[in-house]
């Protein structure tokens, strides 16, 4: 068959890989482990351990061959599990952290850096199996390396589970105290959700949910400094015109996702899941959301306006990634994670940045207040007053949001907070000082929103 | 439609002699057929797009990827080497 791309297109698609930072961020197959049942945690560890083994082990050696014969980069190799909690019902917290240590192992031995599932679905209410693995959180956060937690508290359809909030509050507390000499890295790998998606194939929130197959492969795309480049270009054009390019770009991106997934999937003789297109920074130069924000013509990130360009940059992105692939799902939009994003941080230190100014900018991207580090003497109540607005958010407007926040033990605003590689750093951000303990603390679920008059 | 063996050969930098030469030896000694190239230079500047099939190839693509690599170096050039499927997903559905 003759080849039919123009040079011009093939000049395009080598800048994109060579000078972008185009990658695949992950492959992530997910993994059901249901069949895993036993009545201890060391029995249900070590059948989930071989499970994972047997139908994980060669993922990073496929996901390095395509990544060799394509020449690009798949930056992770993950895995996620359905939500633990469903297996733990009659465990005592103290099992279900040795359940934690068999997935740490099982992740070391297939060779990939997180796993995803240690979670709960509680939006309605707890089992006894939420709890016992909710409370089994901290400790298991502060003792593996590799595994990665959620909680799911509220849905629109459910509204929010403020009990579940209450009590993650106090988990992100302790799980930051049992990590206190790593800055509270423990919650870097701890997720609290509205409308969790079931296929998402990103960290930390990634688990295999309940609608899923037995196992499936799900690709993360991302490509922050293709999209940075392509709106460089235009600095004056309309946002009709600027909306294509984006659309167009992320088209692109999404394409190339699909081509790797449907590879793996066939080496993997896994079923292929989804393609998530996300815009997922990274600490390296260029590869940042803030950036094309700030190239759409914002000042700094954080100013007025900063909400409708996120708007519309997030938009376009699933416009374009949805004309691309037949399957597109998981969170597939802008992530705007504050450690993990050199822009974010610089508008933070410049004071262009706030605490509210983030969550606002949170109801019109995906996902939500990610990577945020503040003062490590923040009560467990203002936090579950956050994770409550974050999962109104989210509850209204029909949308995933999440908190991924750290409280810093010893430290306070302004302070660095540093958890390296791929987390990043962040200054830690002034939160509000006034009190909302009588509100967080009337129990109860906040009820699931009206779906008509909608104003 | 048969498994795509061709892979894209890009090469830019600045035009000296040998560029081509260079190249194709590389790809002769590992058996591989070029199918088309397309090259311009604009005010100095060498651009080359470069089709070239390795069905028959000695080497594998990692391999051949680094020695074209290691001879761009030498030349003051980048090269890349990529397999068709990705610019055809990418520009065309």
């Amino acid at each position: 068959m003759q080849f039919s791309v123009s040079k011009e297109e093939v000049l395009e698609t080598v800048k994109m890989l060579q000078a972008e930072n185009l990658d695949i961020r992950t492959i992530t197959m997910g993994i059901n482990i249901l069949d895993c049942y036993a009545d201890s945690g060391e029995k249900i560890g070590q059948k989930i351990y071989e499970k994972i083994v047997n139908s994980a082990s060669n993922l990073v050696t496929v996901g390095e061959d395509i990544a060799k014969k394509y020449g690009i980069p798949i930056v992770n190799k993950r895995v996620s599990i359905t939500p633990l909690a469903m297996l733990v019902n009659n465990l005592p917290a103290d099992e279900v952290v040795i359940i934690g240590k068999y997935l740490d192992k099982a992740a070391s031995a297939i060779g990939i850096d997180f796993l995803g599932g240690f979670s709960a679905l509680v939006h309605k209410g707890f089992t006894k199996g939420d709890i016992a693995l909710i409370s089994a959180i901290p400790e298991t956060l502060a003792t593996t390396e590799r595994v990665c937690s959620s909680v799911n508290v509220a849905t629109t359809k459910a509204g929010i589970n403020m009990d579940a909030v209450l009590m993650m509050g106090q988990i992100i507390k302790d799980t930051a105290k049992l990590t206190q000499d790593r800055d509270g890295i423990g919650c870097a790998k701890l997720v609290v959700f509205c409308n969790a998606a079931e296929d998402n194939p990103f960290m930390a929130g990634a688990f295999h949910g309940q609608g899923e197959p037995e196992t499936t492969i799900n690709i993360g795309v991302s490509g922050p400094g293709v999209v940075l480049n392509a709106v460089k270009k235009h600095p004056t054009a309309d946002f009709g015109t600027l909306a294509n390019i984006i659309k167009n770009t992320a088209f692109k991106i999404t394409r190339t996702g699909e081509l790797v997934g449907r590879e793996a999937s066939e080496k993997l003789g896994v079923p292929f899941g989804i393609i998530d297109l996300s815009l997922a920074p990274t600490p390296a130069i260029g590869d940042s959301v803030a950036d094309i924000l700030e190239a759409m013509g914002l000042e700094r990130v954080g100013t007025h306006g900063s909400t409708a360009a996120l708007a519309m940059l997030n938009d376009a992105i699933k416009k374009g990634g949805a004309m691309a692939s037949s399957y597109v799902g998981g969170l597939s939009g802008a992530f705007i994670p504050v450690s993990e994003d050199e822009g974010m941080i610089r508008a933070l230190n410049a004071g262009s940045l706030t605490f509210d100014k983030l969550e606002a900018m949170t109801s019109v991207c995906s996902v939500g207040l990610d990577m945020v580090a503040i003062a490590g003497d923040t009560t467990a109540d203002t936090i579950a007053a956050i994770i409550a607005d974050e999962a109104a958010i989210g509850m209204i407007n029909r949308k995933t949001t999440a908190v991924r926040i750290i409280p810093a033990p010893n430290k306070n605003e302004g302070d660095i907070v540093e958890f390296g590689g791929l987390l990043g750093r962040a200054p830690v951000m002034k939160t509000n000082q006034f009190s909302a303990t009588s509100f967080v603390n009337r129990q109860g679920r906040i009820p699931a929103p009206i779906h008509s008059l909608n104003n | 439609m048969e498994e795509g063996n061709k892979l894209i050969i890009t090469v830019l930098g600045k035009d000296r002699i040998g560029i081509i030469a260079g190249i194709s030896n590389i790809l002769a000694e590992a058996n591989v057929n070029i199918l088309d190239i397309n090259q311009t230079i604009l005010q100095g500047f060498f651009t080359m797009t470069m089709v070239v099939d390795n069905k028959n190839s000695s080497l594998d693509i990692t391999t051949l990827r680094e020695k074209l690599s290691k001879k761009g170096e030498q030349l003051g050039l980048q090269i890349t080497t990529q397999h068709e499927d990705i610019f055809k997903y990418m520009h065309r559905i």
